[in-house]
């Protein structure tokens, strides 16, 4: 007996392929189908998705895991749930793990985790320097063998240009894409928060934007010259957003992510310290913010990623200095990324779908984020109009460190399937 | 006492926080207690049965003397923790330090820490009155309220002064407190300093922000020093001592740019010779002294006002109870 599914009467986007109507999408097992036949039709559960968005499952090329060694935080296990119960059927997990994925061991040990406990796609990355230390090339063509989708450093900054210059030359070997936390060490040293009114107001060490200006600059250039592929990660910076839209005018093989949290939050609301406002990069000011949204619809920006970040309590509830950076996002994204960009009426739906699914899946050259026929059932149902309240004990994730609680936010994620079995109905995870 | 009297705060955080008439109804108080300081019998009997924790978990001389003294004034018993004999030193986390703090049944705790935020992040750990003896580079509040008295007793007002603010203003948790108390009063604020340490966005907070020393200097009726802190600073914010001295020391022909009657403050502790003139320093300009003296009498204030608010605070508790 199959698994055919009968997706009935929702309002069908999958922007790769213009479609945006009011219709049917149909599974049978674990794929997309161009139509059932009418027996089959009898045999399929049909779910009515009447007044909701039909989708690809969306796509997150920015997460972190925290698995292995960091399970305190979250797990490969929580982390899929956190992504199942946030739409997302796809995400690719950040190798800052403890020990980090600069081997093929680990990589292979991640991927056993994934396959016994993930209940969505997971990719790994690897490190592009041994340990994430930024001294030597991490084993990179092991690495692609072992399965990683691209190297990062991420939460670290290569530091040396020559040695960031051999790591794009080398990937580029691969045809693996080099994706970069884009921060100058020495000008954030010590640094909690945006450089501006509010770091000289609260008297916390501020982030000066040439931090993530400079190499994002460097970037370029050594994109320029390599030919390599290289995505920047999370941009906060309204100048950075003009360095970018330079290199891509000059055909550079430069891509872009922005995170939820930085295309609708300022550094105004570190203003009560509330630590779950800090993050690497920081939030900038409102004049940032509305740089890095245009640079998103004019299409500098690539995508949305989250940079999904869990940490404990006890290691964000202390003083701003000493909390960890970094703040959860899966659960969030679609409702704060519909808020601030189709609420807001500066984007359409079928845009912000494409900004989450195939889009972001481009730059990895992933299959995911579609409705192709054939492709993989990786489907969201979701309601972009109604309103639920964030809150601390209401998270799949095993930490609750979102700067979102208490807020009511539009956009609820109805149903996630994966490979045509539902893994959130809504309400809980079906595993 | 004054007409406006008021004081609801469970705690004292910030300058920033306060409106005018609670920092007069400090001074207030503070007028009151500075009587004391000549009497042969010194104490008071107002916070008997009360304890008090200093939690100072930074390096300082006149800040943890002043409070101790000032609680003791009071009558009250003090206890002071400092940051090596803590056991923070043996990674608890000020949460649970503050906890704990609280559980041994003390009724206030004054706090100096080097993370901006600290007093308020305590604040909403315990119930009890907290005091911010200075957090990180964010405020130095009972600071600002002796310089301002000092102010106050040598010119009578402080509305219409202008008042220079010289040195590192970027790191100094003492600039930040004395740009909102002096603007609450009335004074103006001109900040001064070599660019690196004195950004202009400062001039986001109302005052202006002068490079030029002299420029700074002319016509101020007071000029408040900051301690150049050369172990934090290295060789990046500024070259040397020497010659920050050169360009921006208060020498006596700088001094001369000032109005006649002004007068030079210090928070201490003073580098002779690098931000100000070691005989300026002993000057009959120089009141340094004086703000230390001053410094017992505000802080005397603020402990009475906190905890007498928490005390008020309990008896309606237990009587709405009953």
């Amino acid at each position: 007996m199959n698994n055919i599914l009968w997706i009935k009467s929702g309002k069908v986007i999958d922007p790769i392929n213009n479609r945006n109507d009011i219709g049917d999408v149909f599974v049978i097992d674990d794929k997309i189908v161009s139509d059932l036949t009418s027996q089959q039709k009898k045999e399929a559960k049909i779910l009515d998705a009447n007044g909701l968005v039909v989708s690809p499952g969306l796509v997150d090329i920015h997460v972190h895991l925290r698995d292995p060694g960091q399970t305190h935080k979250e797990s490969i296990k929580t982390g899929t749930y956190s992504a199942a119960a946030g739409g997302f059927t796809t995400i690719v997990c950040m190798p800052n793990t403890s020990p980090p994925a600069d081997n093929a061991g680990t990589i292979q040990l991640i991927k056993n985790s994934i396959s016994s406990r993930a209940i969505v796609n997971v990719y790994p990355t690897g490190c592009m320097t041994i340990g994430q230390k930024g001294e030597k090339l991490a084993p990179i063509g092991s690495l692609k063998r072992a399965g990683v989708v691209a190297v990062t450093d991420d939460g670290l900054c290569v530091q040396n240009n020559e040695l960031m210059r051999r790591v794009v030359e080398y990937a580029n070997m691969f045809d693996l894409v080099v994706m970069d936390h884009c921060q100058d060490a020495d000008l954030t040293d010590g640094s909690v928060m945006n450089e501006g009114h509010w770091s000289l107001r609260l008297g916390l060490k501020g982030w000066p934007n040439s931090a993530e200006d400079i190499i994002v600059s460097r970037n370029v250039i050594l994109s320029k010259y390599s030919g390599a592929h290289i995505h920047l990660q999370h941009i906060s910076s309204a100048h950075s957003i003009e360095i970018i839209r330079e290199a891509k005018k000059n055909n550079i093989r430069i891509t872009a992510e922005v995170t939820p949290h930085h295309i609708s939050l300022t550094d105004e609301k570190t203003k009560d310290y509330n630590t779950n406002f800090k993050m690497n990069p920081p939030l900038r000011t409102e004049e940032d913010r509305k740089a890095i949204v245009n640079g998103l619809l004019e299409g500098v920006i690539d995508c949305i990623s989250t940079d999904h970040a869990p940490h404990s309590d006890y290691e964000k509830d202390t003083v701003f200095d000493q909390a960890m950076f970094g703040i959860t996002g899966l659960e969030t994204a679609l409702a704060v990324s519909l808020e601030t960009l189709y609420h807001n009426k500066l984007a359409s739906l079928p845009d912000v779908i494409s900004w989450m699914t195939y889009k972001p899946s481009k730059i990895l050259g992933l299959e995911s984020g579609t409705l192709n026929i054939g492709s993989d059932a990786d489907i969201v149902l979701f309601n972009p109009d109604e309103e639920w309240l964030v809150q601390a004990d209401n998270f799949q994730s095993k930490s609750n460190n979102s700067p979102w609680i208490g807020d009511r936010l539009r956009g609820k994620v109805n149903r996630t399937i994966v490979k045509g079995k539902t893994v959130w109905d809504g309400k809980k995870i079906i595993s | 006492m004054t007409d406006n009297f008021t004081w609801n705060r469970k705690d004292f955080l910030s300058i920033e926080d306060l409106s005018k008439d609670e920092l007069e109804t400090i001074f207030a108080y503070a007028d009151q207690f500075k009587q004391t300081l000549d009497r042969t019998q010194k104490k008071l009997p107002t916070l008997r049965g009360k304890t008090i924790l200093n939690l100072f978990m930074e390096p300082s001389t006149r800040t943890k003397v002043a409070f101790e003294i000032a609680a003791k004034r009071l009558s009250a018993d003090v206890i002071t923790i400092t940051g090596d004999a803590s056991s923070l030193s043996k990674g608890e986390s000020l949460r649970d330090t503050a906890k704990n703090i609280a559980a041994l049944n003390a009724d206030v705790i004054i706090t100096r820490n080097s993370h901006a935020g600290s007093a308020y992040y305590l604040s909403k750990i315990v119930d009890i009155p907290v005091i911010n003896a200075g957090d990180g580079a964010h405020e130095h509040p009972t600071q600002a309220l002796l310089d301002c008295f000092t102010l106050r007793d040598h010119f009578g007002d402080l509305k219409g002064l202008n008042v220079t603010i010289l040195g590192d203003i970027l790191f100094s948790r003492v600039a930040r407190s004395n740009i909102w108390a002096l603007q609450k009063l009335g004074a103006s604020v001109t900040l001064a300093g070599p660019a690196t340490l004195v950004p202009k966005k400062f001039e986001e907070f109302g005052v202006k922000v002068h490079h030029d020393v002299e420029t700074a200097l002319k016509n101020s009726d007071a000029v408040m020093l900051l301690r150049i802190q050369h172990e934090r600073q290295s060789s990046i914010h500024f070259p040397s001592l020497g010659e920050y001295t050169k360009m921006f020391g208060l020498n006596k022909k700088r001094a001369a740019l000032l109005k006649p009657e002004a007068i030079i403050l210090h928070p201490g502790p003073v580098n002779r010779g690098v931000e100000i003139d070691s005989q300026l320093a002993d000057s009959e300009k120089s009141v340094i002294l004086k703000q230390a003296t001053h410094g017992i009498v505000c802080r005397m204030a603020v402990l009475f006002l906190c905890a007498t608010a928490a005390a008020n605070n309990l008896m309606n508790k237990i009587s709405a109870n009953e």
